[in-house]
């Protein structure tokens, strides 16, 4: 397990967690507020900005240059979508010195820079310098570009795309390709003054310290005025008269099955547990439904796996087939998740599917971006949960709980990224 | 049982050769609560051609085995070893690459079952002609996966151009044909002669009783008879240094381009610590002349010609090594240019960099022993080739601007370039 230790300092909630286990010290920012249309963009943007210079490290070069002097300490942001919030993290991990023969304080030196990021970046007359942006307008352009030539993820991004369309949960965390040139560095600038308001704001340290050893630090060097959080409402999908179905075509040699489904259950629910047991019966490891039935019997596919979004009520379930094999597939896929909707599970299976996630768990917190996540879920959640009470809650999942989840969960949309018609192999 | 300190390190490894040859290495790392084990094979696809044991005379087999192997090893006569695994709590994997296939599983709870099952599953094949042609649908799917993926279509394309006759050319899974020629009594085969204990490396590391562990396995090894071990006798592809295409051009579904310039090493080490210096002397100047804290790259960024996607790269293994360096783009063709044209300008390195680079690269191997998969995958990588991990740092101190000139005219030389781009189908 692991300890936490969290202060609200002003805007900022700051958690420590001290741990022996690693070589160096994590720093990690997540900075939270509302999916929505009007902004995504601009969120994109910029974290990348940022990271590109300070007053202090005017360039590109320099700063990183001054990472390379800190022992090589990371720098790295990037974006991500917890049920309808939009969430920018950076990250930065630097050696711990007991390891290095040196006596320079490297944790409050990587402290300094970070604030630095965050609070001091290169300006010109009181706004981002334009040259940056349109460089990182550029980069990010390329980014949603390159989002369609990996088609797993593009699947995925589609059939969200399509089962949540008008929703704030179907924008990608990237923003929309039309809205980038109409960004200038005044605007971008104005955005990043009202995220530093507004934003809901955690700050992680990981490694050996404690609380007592860096709140001074933090306290100086982060200075947040205090606000009103207000959490996010997830919007509820209208039920559909029948399911959905989407197919594309593209040049591609294997065919994504992607299949969403309404488990109208989500990490606030008190059978959230039972749906994680569900989740790993029918599909999320290697001696689930999905892939004994989908790969080691019919041989269809590489992968078959099932997954849930926590935050969003949400399963995916996907698996890469020949495209002739749809129809086949797709009836397989049907009858694992009718097979758990009737109860067809054994005992075996229930023990079995705890001690793995059991297992997952506390891997996870091996990490120390693993017990971030962990500790983050009760900040995007309205509940508060530490682990060993997660974990008991999943030990005292019963057949009858399981069995209750699978009547909840409903198929929405079946998304199927196929050949083209007429196209040899 | 040898005891090795790394006091700065602050880590304790144990060590010991069974009687059957198999070398045990346990790190206890008191602070996890998973276990991390690998049981792993000096057996990879450019093992191709070969003596195989019992035979006098070199055999080819298809491309693509070892990894059908890993696979079919997971197959019991009553069932898959996955399930054995997650009822023991714990999850299992493999994988093959160039040169090794490793086995491995991790797990919080029932470490000596675990580590049993690993041992009995690796050392018990079963093969049966109809989980083999089962199996073929599996793989065919896994490689029309990577046909799909334009970075992988790129990492291959590069290497495939860089090399005439050595079978680091072949992708490991090999292709749908040549894997329709793989039989139960080939696998049986390369079996016999690759997974003899003297062949192969077991790391443990988490929370573990060193003592206790190696005892477990000393008596799960003694309960089971192997033959005496030979020497495996492996074909020696002839290698020119020049590469085998300068240019190669993929069209794909695409939207944005991509591009990778290959470097490929001569003269490489086959073992010991000068190959160790070697690999740290090519990854230190990769990483000075394109890292993201270089003016190249600085420059190439604000040109628009890269993005975050950029990254330098460098290979070393048994009998081949190789640079990479690239990544998305829109403008291949002039990133290609400006790529080589920046290797062979480079003509010398500061000693003021060659410290700060050491640094970079000194606390970047702090943090990658975070990750116990880290530390057993590339120890075993090590091992194979009689080096050590937790040699790397004092062979990055001991780099001088010279071993790095060194390296650069040795490997910064236009006939060993070679340029693989990815482009939009038209």
């Amino acid at each position: 397990m692991f300890r936490e230790e969290v202060k609200t300092i002003g805007g900022l909630r700051l958690h420590v967690i001290p741990t022996k286990k690693y070589k160096t010290n994590t720093l990690v920012l997540k900075m939270k507020a509302p999916l929505c249309e009007r902004d995504v963009t601009m969120r994109a943007l910029i974290p990348y900005v940022l990271q590109n210079a300070t007053e202090r490290h005017p360039s590109m070069k320099a700063l990183r240059t001054y990472l390379d002097e800190l022992y090589g300490a990371t720098l790295q942001v990037d974006l991500a979508k917890k049920g309808e919030n939009h969430i920018i993290t950076i990250r930065m991990d630097v050696a711990n010195e007991k390891f290095l023969g040196t006596t320079s304080p490297l944790l409050r030196e990587a402290l300094t820079l970070f604030s630095d990021i965050l609070f001091r970046p290169l300006t010109e007359q009181g706004e981002f310098s334009v040259a940056i942006v349109e460089q990182e307008k550029r980069a990010l352009k390329q980014k949603i570009q390159s989002l369609f030539d990996d088609k797993m993820r593009y699947a995925q991004h589609r059939l969200i795309e399509e089962m949540y369309k008008g929703s704030p949960y179907a924008l990608d965390v990237h923003g929309k390709l039309s809205d980038i040139d109409i960004i200038d560095a005044k605007r971008l600038y104005k955005h990043y003054e009202h995220m530093l308001k507004h934003d809901e704001i955690d700050l992680y340290i990981v490694g050996d310290v404690a609380l007592t050893d860096v709140e001074h630090d933090v306290v100086e060097r982060f200075p947040l005025e205090a606000r009103s959080l207000c959490s996010t409402e997830t919007t509820t999908l209208t039920k559909r008269t029948s399911v959905q179905e989407v197919i594309e075509k593209q040049h591609v040699k294997q065919g994504k099955l992607h299949l969403g489904y309404r488990t109208n259950t989500t990490y606030n629910d008190a059978d959230y547990d039972a749906l994680q047991v569900w989740n790993g019966i029918f599909g999320g490891f290697a001696h689930s439904k999905l892939f004994m039935n989908v790969r080691e019997k019919a041989s269809l596919a590489y992968y078959a796996a099932s997954r849930i979004e926590s935050h969003q009520g949400m399963m995916m379930v996907m698996a890469g087939i020949e495209p002739s094999n749809y129809e086949r597939a797709l009836e397989i896929i049907h009858a694992q998740a009718e097979a758990m909707r009737n109860g067809q599970f054994s005992d075996e299976e229930i023990i079995q599917t705890k001690a793995v996630i059991r297992n997952q768990l506390l891997e996870t917190v091996d990490t120390a971006r693993g017990m971030i996540e962990i500790s983050y879920h009760n900040v995007i959640a309205t509940r508060q949960r530490p682990l060993d009470e997660w974990l008991e809650a999943i030990e005292k999942v019963t057949y009858e709980d399981i069995v209750r989840i699978g009547e909840k969960i409903e198929l929405d949309t079946i998304y199927f990224l196929t050949e083209k018609e007429g196209e040899k192999k | 049982m040898k005891i090795i300190r790394y006091d700065q390190l602050q880590e304790q490894l144990f060590y010991e050769r069974l009687n059957n040859g198999l070398d045990v290495y346990i790190l206890p790392k008191k602070e996890f609560n998973k276990t991390y084990a690998t049981f792993t094979t000096k057996y990879g696809s450019v093992d191709n051609y070969f003596t195989p044991y019992g035979k006098t005379s070199m055999k080819k087999v298809p491309d693509g085995i070892a990894h059908f192997l890993e696979h079919k090893l997971f197959e019991k006569e009553d069932g898959d070893v996955f399930q054995i695994f997650s009822k023991q709590g714990a999850s299992a994997n493999a994988f093959t690459s160039f040169t090794r296939t490793a086995y491995l599983f991790s797990s919080t709870t029932n470490v000596e079952k675990n580590l049993e099952t690993l041992l009995d599953f690796v050392q018990e094949p079963y093969f049966t002609e109809q989980t083999v042609e089962k199996e073929k649908g599996i793989i065919a799917q896994e490689i029309r996966m990577y046909d799909d993926n334009p970075d992988w279509r790129l990492y291959f394309g590069t290497i495939e151009s860089m090399y005439h006759n050595h079978p680091v050319k072949i992708d490991i899974a090999g292709t749908v044909e040549s894997i329709s020629h793989i039989t139960k009594d080939l696998l049986y085969e390369c079996y016999a002669t690759f997974y003899h204990p003297s062949n192969m490396l077991l790391f443990v590391t988490g929370p573990v009783d060193p003592l206790t562990i190696l005892e477990q396995i000393r008596t799960n090894q003694a309960k089971k008879t192997f033959r005496s071990p030979t020497d495996i006798e492996r074909f020696h592809y002839e290698e020119p240094s020049h590469v085998a295409r300068e240019k190669h051009v993929i069209e794909m579904n695409v939207q944005t381009s991509k591009c990778l310039v290959g470097i490929k090493a001569k003269n490489v080490y086959t073992k010991g610590k000068e190959k160790l210096k070697h690999e740290c002397a090519m990854g230190l100047l990769l990483d000075h002349l394109f890292g993201k804290s270089s003016s190249h790259y600085e420059r190439l960024y604000q040109q628009g010609l890269i993005d975050e996607t950029f990254m330098v790269d460098y290979t070393e293994e048994s009998d081949f090594g190789f640079g990479l360096v690239g990544g998305d783009t829109s403008q291949p063709d002039q990133l290609a240019e400006e790529i080589q044209r920046i290797l062979v300008q480079f003509s010398d390195i500061g000693d003021e960099q060659v410290e700060r680079m050491k640094r970079k690269k000194i606390g970047s191997f702090l943090r990658s022993l975070n990750s116990l998969e880290y530390i057993a995958n590339q120890f075993t990588r090590y091992a194979f080739d009689q080096m050590s991990l937790f040699d790397v740092v004092e062979a990055l101190q001991s780099l001088t601007s010279d071993d790095i000139k060194t390296v650069a005219r040795e490997c910064f030389v236009p006939e060993q370039f070679t340029v693989c781009q990815v482009v939009p189908k038209r």
